[in-house]
């Protein structure tokens, strides 16, 4: 069994393998179509947190930083594709050019947010981001007066939908290559990014600050490039978001959304690219399927909705968190070091 | 003059509250140099517990105040069993994990108290029943309501019987040395879980408190309410320098009049007109307001951002070492 399936032994395995996965992603969407349309429009919002999840992975998992706020850095990207391509000022810039500006806003507020915070201690910077988040928040909510910017708690609608060469994404099954693609962009990004000369120092940092600092690494910075990095992911998730909704409010972007995303992190595994996708794929998915399994099953039994499924899914979140830390602190799928430092052997 | 020693007294009468709710992070933080992010549904859960049992009982001719003390008396041990059971199953296995394992599950517990609350109470506001008859008293223009002064008056006495116990009691010393170092203050003969435990009950038991008495002031309770108190309270925490009794106080105090200030006059010194700009918006004394009292929730974080960045140890803190 072992031996058939060494890679060493048979290299056309891995391409078989790429190539499965490959064709059984592009036909997803198909299938999904098939049990239901919602099925794709959720599908298409687990890329979305696959995105974040990555995104905030860079923070939390490489640079051992917990952002409780991340959800901001998604808000200003989508508040950026939106003002840039709605009725609101009656902009309606191009896809293309909007997402690099939205990552490049976002990941100035992320070094606005790092810069003054960046030496404080693990859990203070915690509680710190998550002000920021509810900062932004309340400013989305109130920039409607005196001048209206974000057209407050009514949020902005007709946002419009990507436009390639005539082409409309109109439909969630056109927008689901598209969020591919950036996953798989974002993918490839990180993977190289962990194993290059940066990624190396992050792991250093978040391992032993004081002695990476010791050995020449420049900690301020490579710190606030992690949260700067980190907010650029959000930020195109963001518009992305922005486009496939074409409508947004604050509501989206409540401390709950990032607690969801730290959840996801944590429960994949802090640090491992695979783990954390497989951590937002499960909290993305299994709630949705719940909701359809627990409605009827709750009717069949008492006859009427006890227990709703958002609340379900919430409670998931926080079981989740929970568990993991109590019983596999470093994940489903760890990172080698990680599990090393949360196991407390060396670090 | 009028708004000035009005948002005094309104800022006093939060604040306070925010003291009593900032006492329970700061004594567990003290004590194991854990945020427990969940106390903030503590709170939420004894306002709700006790706005439960005073509407049931408000129509059963009780007089008003036992009404009140019979919500209260149920709250504080609910929460108190609360506070226990957080304590022993999702940080005392975790107690000698890396700092952000507690924090995650502190985080986790949040959510699910928060949830199972809402499955509980379903996301309706409870309002507090108009019993106590409220009046209204007037020093130098600016108005105390008799619930105001008894708001004061109660989280005075949480403050100061909190005191003694810490620095008067033997149980108080055994507090104090397991903050100090807990390794050793067992070899000494405490029951450091013991202590933990009752750390945590103790902070439970005045957010339970607390949460009635946030909720009596503003005269409703929802599920949601405890992650801006918490998170206010918890600023005031770090105000007055974490792990610090008395520095929690005053940074509750502090906190709340910053803010009843700030809400107060942001309106005014962000209106252009007032600073002489030509806008058409003034012609005819209108206003042109930049941030108006809506932006009241922002002055808790913009002080606990700037506290962190500032001065790290708060105000009455010690000087923390850079290791984690």
């Amino acid at each position: 069994m072992h031996s058939f399936f060494d890679s060493r032994k048979r290299p056309w395995l891995i391409w078989a393998g790429f190539t499965l996965i490959a064709l059984s992603l592009a036909l997803l969407p198909f299938a999904l179509a098939q049990v239901g349309t919602s099925w794709v429009r959720i599908a298409n919002y687990a890329i979305l947190y696959v995105l974040l999840a990555l995104g905030l992975n860079i923070v939390v998992g490489f640079a051992g930083l917990l952002d409780l706020g991340y959800i901001a850095f998604y808000a200003v990207g989508a508040y950026t594709y939106a003002l840039l391509a709605s009725p609101q000022f009656n902009l309606h810039l191009p896809f293309w050019a909007i997402l690099p500006i939205g990552a490049g806003v976002a990941a100035f507020f992320g070094a606005i947010l790092g810069a003054p915070t960046l030496k404080l201690r693990g859990d203070y910077l915690a509680i710190v981001t998550l002000g920021f988040g509810e900062i932004i928040r309340i400013f989305l909510n109130n920039l409607s007066r005196p001048v209206n910017i974000t057209n407050g708690p009514q949020g902005i609608a007709g946002i419009d939908p990507f436009v390639l060469a005539g082409f409309r994404f109109d439909q969630p099954i056109k927008y689901y290559y598209v969020l591919l693609a950036i996953a798989l962009a974002i993918i490839v990004i990180t993977l190289r990014l962990q194993n290059s000369r940066i990624g190396r120092a992050w792991e250093a940092i978040r391992e032993d600050e004081v002695a990476a600092r010791a050995m020449g690494i420049d900690t301020r910075n490579l710190k606030l490039l992690a949260f700067a990095m980190g907010a650029s992911f959000g930020g195109v998730a963001g518009g992305m978001f922005s486009a496939i909704q074409a409508f947004i409010s604050p509501e989206s972007f409540v401390l709950v959304e990032s607690i969801m995303v730290v959840s996801m992190v944590v429960l994949g595994g802090m640090g491992n690219i695979w783990g954390v996708i497989l951590g937002a794929l499960l909290l993305s998915f299994v709630p949705e399927i719940l909701r359809w399994t627990v409605t009827p099953v709750q009717e069949a039994l008492f006859g009427r909705l006890v227990v709703e499924p958002e609340v379900i899914r919430m409670l998931l979140f926080g079981l989740a968190l929970v568990l993991v830390m109590l019983f596999r602190p470093a994940g489903l799928l760890p990172s080698a070091v990680r599990k090393r430092e949360l196991e407390g052997h060396g670090a | 003059m009028d708004t000035l020693l009005q948002q005094l007294i309104n800022g006093l009468t939060a604040g306070s509250v925010y003291a009593v709710v900032a006492l329970g992070y700061t004594m567990v933080y003290g004590i194991i140099q854990l945020i427990n992010f969940a106390h903030g549904e503590v709170v939420m859960i004894g306002a709700m517990v006790a706005f439960t049992v005073i509407n049931a009982l408000a129509p059963s001719g009780l007089p008003p105040l036992a009404v009140v003390l019979i919500g209260a008396g149920c709250a504080v041990p609910v929460c108190m069993l609360v506070g226990y059971g957080m304590e022993r199953l999702a940080y005392r296995p975790l107690r000698h994990a890396p700092r952000l394992a507690p924090l995650i599950t502190a985080i986790g517990v949040s959510i699910i108290l928060q949830h199972v609350a809402l499955m509980i109470w379903s996301r309706n506001v409870l309002a507090f029943p108009q019993i106590i008859p409220s009046r209204t008293y007037f020093i130098g223009g600016a108005a105390i309501s008799s619930v105001q002064i008894a708001i004061l008056a109660i989280c005075l006495a949480l403050m100061a019987g909190l005191a003694a116990l810490v620095y008067r009691t033997p149980l108080g010393t055994a507090m104090r040395a397991t903050a100090q170092n807990a390794q050793v203050a067992g070899l000494m003969g405490i029951d450091i879980n013991r202590v933990i435990a009752i750390t945590f009950v103790i902070g439970a038991a005045l957010g339970a408190i607390a949460g009635v008495l946030f909720g009596t002031y503003y005269g409703l309770a929802q599920y949601t309410m405890g992650s801006v108190l918490g998170l206010k309270a918890f600023s005031a925490a770090v105000l007055g320098g974490i792990g610090n009794i008395p520095g929690a106080m005053l940074g509750g105090v502090l906190l709340g009049v910053v803010e009843a200030l700030g809400a107060g006059y942001i309106g005014d010194l962000t209106d252009l007109c007032q600073w002489g700009l030509p806008l058409a918006a003034c012609e005819g004394g209108g206003s042109f307001t930049l941030f108006g009292s809506n932006y009241q929730d922002v002055f808790a974080f913009l002080v606990l951002i700037l506290v962190l960045v500032l001065r790290p140890q708060g105000l009455l803190g010690e000087r923390v070492g850079e290791r984690a």
